[in-house]
């Protein structure tokens, strides 16, 4: 859907010339979300606004849906536009228009009739939740509500593509992740290809299902999310990942237990796709006549499963344990056993 | 009672003044407010990286429009009487004052619009463009809306100025309550027809500052 070779751009600045982007190949496939993750002057924007050609990249190709984006006539660009929508951080909509009309502005930008607005419009304000509110200005709104307004006026003209540029960075976590469902929810109802940016691994691990990782200009890994989760190479996916899985304070935590209470076994249990945590360890005790503790622990739901650690204590006979291992081992989890009495 | 305090006062005749003042003043606003409008316009679509970005016409339009601004108006008028006589045919009455009055604000508001025109968020030119918005529809549907709050109040500034100038345009010549002050006042030593000149001008002032002061407000969802 969405392919990237060899991209760069390079902006000349009074202090000499800035990569933003620096020989970037992407491939995107039609009806994914797929999240660009880095910290702030990374590139990402520069990036995501190389697709719809906001900016134009200095060389490389740009193809989306079959057309060479930065070949097209300003005209042929317009209407490639129209179906690749975008939302921002900071919403921007039209101060003086209402809802409704901010929602219709694409559409009068395509030259819709007013009837047919009318009623496009009505569908949208119930797709995002907004009903009630359509004779609202922006400046009336929550964040949450805003954004919802722009991810409307993003669908209207029922685009192929939906580009979001930090579209959550601006909320609280709460209307981060109810605007997060609703890019699911779309992403599922109308088949939209998605691409986010963010530096929030966050928003990667609850709705992407492939990510990049950029740094300084570069797309530095790539992968479905849970690959990346399991096996980050690079240590600024080390440090994203670390975002979402432990909490800083783990091994901390982990060493005090253990110095305080050396019984049994310390087992670090991994969970990527696959099984949940709870099942598995009511299982483990019913079966395996052990006691468990759960020390610590962070199990997320990704697009593609259960994403976390846990960390729990096995206490049992010799025998009993053996085969709490053995069954451990048996299931789709990583076990490390960081002590063992 | 008003003839017995305002003895020399032709009522007749400062009304006639008025309606004159009043006619200078409309006309001129309306013209210099799309005149003004076009050239702001193109001042700032014209500013670097904007929609039509290009460094001679905008320091070309930037020169012409500080130029004439910076000229004082009185002196304006006296340049602007060969070109005056070329279109009205005359240099009396209020049709005359119109040339000078127009030159001399629309530089003055076309400022006032690129002003205007800065202070809208880049975020939704943007993202107008990234809906394949065409450059007349930005103007029409994002730059013009988003700033009428900040346009209609320059233009009543704007209007403002422009009253005083057709009381010294009258002292040249064309006619209005500054022409009458000047004239029947000043001249032949009346205070009392100066006085309610002044008086009668504060009046239009004011009523065009608190028409403009609503509109803008009214107009202003931020
Ligand atoms: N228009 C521009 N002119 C010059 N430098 C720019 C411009 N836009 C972005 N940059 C530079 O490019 C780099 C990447 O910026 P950006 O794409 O905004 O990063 P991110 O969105 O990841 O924070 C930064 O160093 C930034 O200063
Ligand atoms: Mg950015």
């Amino acid at each position: 859907m969405i392919n990237l070779q060899a991209v760069r751009k390079v902006f000349q600045t009074k202090d000499g010339e800035v990569k933003a982007v620096d020989t970037v190949d992407l491939n995107i496939k039609q009806g994914e979300i797929y999240g660009i993750i880095g910290y702030s002057g990374a590139g990402k924007s520069t990036l995501i606004r190389i697709l719809n050609m906001l900016e134009r990249p200095t060389s490389g190709t740009v193809t989306i849906g079959g057309k060479n984006m930065s070949e097209l006539s300003s005209k042929k660009l317009r209407e490639a536009r129209q179906e690749i929508s975008m939302i921002f951080q900071h919403f921007n909509l039209l101060w003086s228009r209402t809802v409704r009309e901010n929602i219709a502005f694409p559409l009068e930008i395509a030259g819709y009739p007013k009837a047919k607005i009318k009623q496009r419009v009505d569908e949208l304000i119930d797709l995002v939740g907004l009903e009630g509110r359509g004779g609202s200005y922006p400046s009336q709104l929550s964040g949450g509500q805003k954004q919802r307004v722009g991810i409307a006026r993003a669908l209207a003209n029922e685009p192929k593509v939906l580009l979001c540029d930090e579209a959550t960075s601006a909320l609280d976590p709460k209307t981060t992740d109810s605007i997060l469902d609703l890019l699911v929810e779309i992403n599922q109802k109308l088949d939209l290809t998605i691409v986010l940016i963010t530096h929030e691994m966050h928003v990667i691990r609850k709705i992407c299902h492939r990510v990049a990782v950029m740094e300084q200009g570069r797309v530095v890994e790539e992968g479905d999310v849970l690959n990346v989760f399991k096996n980050p190479t690079e240590p600024i996916t080390k440090d994203f990942v670390k975002q979402v899985t432990e909490p800083e304070e783990t091994v901390d935590t982990i060493k005090q237990f253990i110095s305080e209470f050396p019984e049994g076994r310390i087992v670090q249990l991994t969970f990527i796709g696959g099984r949940a945590g709870q099942p598995l360890i009511t299982e483990l005790i019913r079966k395996y006549e052990v006691d468990v503790n759960i020390l610590q622990g962070k199990i997320t739901q990704t697009q593609n499963g259960p994403y976390g650690t846990l960390f729990i204590q096995i206490k049992g006979t010799e025998s009993a344990l053996a085969r709490a291992m053995e069954f451990l081992n048996s299931v789709q989890v990583e076990v490390e056993v960081i002590h063992n009495a | 009672m008003l003839s017995t305090w305002f003895t020399n006062v032709q009522w007749d005749v400062l009304l006639e003044a008025t309606n004159e003042t009043l006619y200078m003043s409309a006309i001129s606003v309306v013209i210099t407010f799309f005149l003004g409008l076009a050239l702001g316009l193109a001042l700032f679509l014209t500013s670097p990286g904007n929609l039509w970005g290009n460094k001679f016409l905008n320091s070309v339009i930037a020169i012409i429009v500080n130029v004439f601004r910076s000229i004082p108006f009185i002196i304006l008028i006296i340049l602007l009487i060969p070109f005056t006589r070329l279109i009205v045919g005359t240099m009396l009455g209020a049709e005359a004052a119109l040339p000078a009055l127009i030159v001399g604000a629309a530089p003055f508001y076309a400022r006032m619009v690129e002003i205007a025109l800065r202070e809208i968020n880049k975020g939704v030119i943007e993202a107008a463009k990234s809906m394949g918005a065409t450059n007349a529809q930005i103007i029409f549907k994002v730059l013009i809306p988003e700033s009428t709050p900040a346009l209609v109040s320059g233009i009543t500034v704007t209007a403002i100025a422009l009253v005083s100038y057709t009381a010294m345009a009258g002292v040249v010549g064309a006619g209005g309550l500054g022409n009458l002050a000047y004239m029947e006042g000043y001249q032949r030593d009346n205070a009392d027809v100066t006085l309610i000149s002044t008086a009668l001008i504060l009046v239009i002032v004011f009523v065009i500052q608190w028409i403009g002061d609503r509109i803008t407000t009214a107009l202003d969802k931020r």
